[in-house]
């Protein structure tokens, strides 16, 4: 709890943070500051900042494959996507990709996707969405992304002593339910957990969100809590999404969830249509609404700065 | 003209004998046609007569499963356009979902004297 009083003094009021996210579309970098956000202004700003530390990136729902009117182009906007990457002047240290890399599990789309998203030259971690897991015997992503993953493909790895963790909420799902981590997995993360510091700064990702963003519309997973629970006593966790093709974000505690934009196609905000399927919009809006996400950790100082930029706007 | 009455009524009878004989076939192949829109299947809850086929239309942009909760019949994921069938022999209610999107939830209802 050495961090009780930067938390508090370094609050700012709720009307403030929603003005935060209403510019998170269009470029902010978020400040996370003992699990509080700063937004240190607009990307241009951010971007001068000396970020430091460890910066990684995160790319989600790609949905190669995907060719009707709300994007008919998919890969063409996560060549775009990937372009973006390849122009930051700090070569990030790897990449996220937070699922959905395919539409419907065919094996020429994760090739295709494989053959774009390799043309940033970084390393890049999986995690599966929905969208991987359609093959009857969900073997396609396993072979590809999963192969020294644990169950349906959930891991751990270290870099620069943050502790990431790789979560696979999408396969046994139960009718009228949400997203599903199950017993196995679960047991599997608190075991990963056990014996480490509390001091350890943990990233973890997965593909629906870990926190009930709307549960009209499935947007939320029904054994999270668990996963909270585990994480509890860290003093530094982020938790990473996709599934929701926008940004949201949440503070609770001393967690912080972030969703990221997808690279093929928005979905409307909570609610705002009959349903969550691929929002159409004029051709010129659609790249404000795909972009890519870049995360940024601070030793010493438990920051961890999140920056949402669009692929044009 | 007295043959060719004869006619009409020997293709009467045939055709008579025909309908007779395939009437409990016409009920077995009774069919209904529901659809997939906006993440929700139409009807939701939908009451058929043992025998019948339902098929199921997906016209969202999204894939879509229709799968049992017992396991007793599962689609390969419907892209949009595609169609499942499923033909319901034995009276019960049997619950689906969309293993996709779990919140999307279905019930058929098998009865031998449906209320249609």
């Amino acid at each position: 709890m050495k961090d009780e009083s930067k938390r508090n003094g370094g609050g700012i009021d709720r009307r403030k943070v929603l003005e935060c996210m209403t510019w998170a579309g269009t470029g902010v970098l978020w400040t996370i500051s003992g699990g509080v956000p700063r937004s240190l202004g607009i990307m241009n700003e951010a971007m001068a900042q000396d970020a430091g530390g460890l910066t990684f990136l995160q790319i989600s729902d790609s949905h190669i494959g995907f060719d009707k009117p709300a994007n008919p182009h998919t890969s063409a906007t996560l060549e775009e996507a990937i372009g973006k990457i390849k122009t930051l002047k700090a070569k990030p240290a790897f990449m996220i990709h937070t699922g959905d890399i395919t539409h419907l599990s065919k094996p020429q789309e994760f090739d295709d996707a494989e053959k774009i998203i390799s043309q940033a030259g970084l390393d890049v971690h999986y995690v599966p969405g929905e969208h991987d897991v359609i093959d009857p015997d969900r073997t396609l992503y396993r072979e590809r992304h999963g192969r020294n993953a644990k169950g349906e493909g959930w891991y751990s790895f270290d870099q620069n002593g943050v502790h990431f963790i790789g979560l696979v909420n999408v396969v046994d799902l139960k009718a009228g339910g949400l997203g599903n981590l199950g017993e196995a997995q679960l047991a599997w993360l608190e075991s990963d957990l056990k014996d480490r510091s509390a001091s350890t700064p943990i990233v973890v990702f997965a593909h629906i969100p870990l926190w009930t963003v709307y549960e009209t519309w499935g947007w939320g997973t029904d054994d999270s809590a668990r996963v909270l629970s585990a994480l509890k006593r860290f003093g530094s966790v982020t938790v990473l999404n996709g599934h929701i093709h926008q940004v949201m974000q949440k503070v609770e505690g001393n967690v912080t969830f972030h969703t990221a934009m997808s690279t093929a196609f928005p979905q409307p905000a909570p609610g705002a249509a009959p349903s969550p399927g691929p929002m159409k919009v004029p051709d010129e809006k659609l790249r404000s609404l795909l972009g890519i996400t870049e995360v940024t950790f601070k030793r010493g100082q438990q920051r961890l700065a999140v920056i949402d930029t669009p692929l044009k706007g | 003209m007295i043959k060719a009455y004869r006619n009409i009524a020997v293709a009467c009878a045939i055709l008579a004998s025909g309908i007779t004989m395939s009437a409990p076939r016409a009920a077995a192949a009774d069919a209904k046609m529901l659809t997939i829109d906006n993440f929700t299947f139409g009807p939701s809850s939908v009451t058929v007569a043992p025998g019948t086929t339902v098929t199921w239309t997906n016209r969202d942009d999204i894939p879509h499963t229709v799968t049992s909760t017992t396991k007793l019949f599962k689609s390969q994921a419907l892209d949009t356009g595609d169609t499942f069938t499923y033909t319901f022999t034995q009276p019960g209610t049997y619950a689906y979902f969309c293993s996709l999107h779990p919140h999307m939830t279905g019930t058929i209802v098998v009865e031998a004297v449906a209320a249609r």
